[in-house]
């Protein structure tokens, strides 16, 4: 886990992600360098992304704690054709699946950080980079995966 | 208690659509682009389009059905439904819903359709320009996970590495649907055909299986079937269609949050196929031809496997071009030239194409064909699949 001075993954220009009731704790957490996820106070299960309710007990006495920052690639895409203004000209870049064995495998989407030619080895170890937004308004902060070294 | 189903209690007695234009290129407006696919359907059925009394639409389809009522002057609305979900998952569900309509006498005679002018609207392929993005995609968007391709391509990627089935499995699927455009006059890419070499040279969309040709068009038209009681659909101009199965849904939490479906690397068939094959008494093996829906060659992949179509295990060895052509493959697919090269009305031509089959009046037609499986769009959350036959499928 680092907070970093890598540039970002991508340019700027993307949309923000909207800080809503539902989701505020995990930007909270972002912005403090943790990785900061729901946990059912009844059954004890991490879920993902967050719901109001726990979908294996029913319960909605949700809670949220932070888990380890590091996981395994499940997954990944590399796209080329620019889908949005920011990014034409920009490309290809890469989007991983990451699964987080430490918080009941729940699993998350970034960007990986590696060049754009760079093999991506399914189920290899990576771990969180913090990518801060500290011009948005409001700022957040992005969360980011680097394979384990 | 009688056995509850849809089997062989209803029939498609008209199909109707119109041109299939390039997106942006229909000189008419996506409402009347409806119409006419409408009545062309009530034409071809042989039915006063002011009898219809129903319409079943999917994909958040902008025509409304009151609208639609006022401007056929239809005599009496008694089924109006839309399906959700985006895109075409719900396209064999819309015909389910006005088969259910028909069967349990809320109508008589309800017109399941889609009509799509992309270039008037916004387009699926282009995210629209935002500030800022909530719900799901607060958690994509940012990173650049915007669109339909990019939406699906993880699913892709992890099934066919786990299954070792290689790219030229999907380049059979698109060089299919090409192959069978070319006989097409209704294809938007009649006269050009697809060959190895142009597919292998065209460019990435997305590494590492989404080639240009493995993605569908954006296009403008409508097409519309005409769904009506198995009684009735004997006394009109064509040889009935009969709905054998119909299944819509998804698996355990296929809508997960953020990628987290449990089973994710799936079309979200594996519960919707099961139900499919139940109602109609039939197989796989017992298909003439398949429409398999193709938003991305990928999911044509997960959606063939999971209908029981193809083993994983083999699909590189039968997903090659001479088994999936009419009228001599083991399993032609895509008849029409699909969504890649017919024309991406989100599905409805399949289902159209599925009934000129039946009734032998198909372009690339496979002789005797009794049985036809159409598949929906995969990877979205609902997807529902049909299973039509002939009289002698009964």
């Amino acid at each position: 886990m680092s907070s970093t001075a890598l540039p970002n993954a991508l340019p700027s220009g993307l949309p923000a992600p909207a800080i809503e009731p539902l989701t505020q704790p995990f930007w909270e957490g972002t912005r403090a360098g943790r990785l900061v996820i729901q946990r059912c106070k009844a059954c004890g299960k991490h879920q993902w992304g967050p719901e109001w309710i726990c979908h294996r007990c029913h319960s909605f006495d949700l809670g949220w704690e932070a888990v380890a920052p590091r996981g395994r690639i499940w997954s990944w895409q590399r796209p080329h054709h620019p889908v949005y203004p920011a990014l034409t000209g920009f490309g290809p870049y890469t989007i991983v699946l990451v699964e987080l064995p430490e918080a009941d495998g729940v699993r998350m989407v970034g960007n990986l950080l590696v060049p754009p030619d760079a093999p991506v080895t399914l189920g290899a170890d990576v771990e969180a980079v913090f990518e801060p937004h500290d011009d948005a308004t409001p700022p957040y902060t992005l969360v980011q995966w680097r394979v384990a070294g | 208690m009688s056995e509850r189903t849809l089997r062989g209690k209803v029939a498609i007695a008209g199909i109707g659509e119109t041109t299939y234009y390039r997106h942006g290129q229909s000189p008419d407006a996506e409402f009347k682009l409806a119409l006419i696919a409408i009545l062309e359907a009530c034409r071809d059925a042989g039915i006063d389009p002011r009898e219809v009394d129903g319409f079943a639409s999917y994909g958040g389809d902008r025509s409304e059905a009151v609208r639609l009522a006022a401007a056929l002057g239809i005599h009496e609305l008694r089924f109006s439904n839309m399906h959700w979900g985006g895109g075409g998952g719900g396209v064999a569900a819309s015909v389910a819903n006005a088969a259910a309509a028909v069967q349990s006498g809320m109508a008589n005679c309800v017109i399941a359709f889609r009509s799509l002018a992309q270039g008037q609207f916004a387009r699926y392929g282009r995210a629209n320009q935002l500030a800022s993005v909530g719900g799901d995609d607060a958690f994509l968007a940012p990173y650049g996970l915007m669109s339909p391709a990019q939406r699906f391509a993880m699913k892709i990627t992890r099934f066919m590495t786990d299954h070792g089935i290689r790219h030229e499995a999907l380049r059979a699927i698109a060089m299919a649907s090409y192959h069978h455009a070319q006989t097409n006059p209704r294809a938007v890419m009649n006269g050009r055909p697809l060959t190895e070499e142009k597919y292998d040279a065209s460019r990435w969309i997305i590494e590492p299986f989404h080639r240009l040709f493995d993605c569908c068009q954006e296009n403008d038209g409508a097409g519309a079937v005409l769904v009506v009681p198995a009684d009735r659909a004997k006394d009109l101009p064509h040889r009935p269609t009969y709905l054998l199965g119909a299944a819509q849904g998804g698996h355990h939490r296929s809508a997960a949050p953020v990628h987290n479906a449990p089973d994710y690397a799936s079309a979200h068939f594996k519960t919707v196929a099961r139900n499919l094959w139940d109602m109609a008494k039939l197989g796989p093996q017992d298909c003439d031809v398949v429409q398999a829906y193709e938003n991305f060659t990928g999911g044509v992949l997960l959606s063939l496997v999971e209908h029981g179509f193809v083993d994983p295990g083999r699909a590189n060895e039968q997903l090659v071009l001479d088994n999936l052509l009419a009228p001599t493959g083991r399993m032609p697919m895509n008849t029409s030239g699909g969504n890649l090269a017919e024309c991406y009305m989100h599905g409805l031509e399949m289902v159209n194409e599925a009934v000129r089959q039946l009734r032998g009046t198909a372009c690339n037609q496979v002789p005797g064909a009794d049985v036809v499986a159409v598949l929906g769009g995969p990877m979205v959350t609902p997807v529902s699949s049909l299973v039509l036959g002939s009289e002698a499928s009964l």
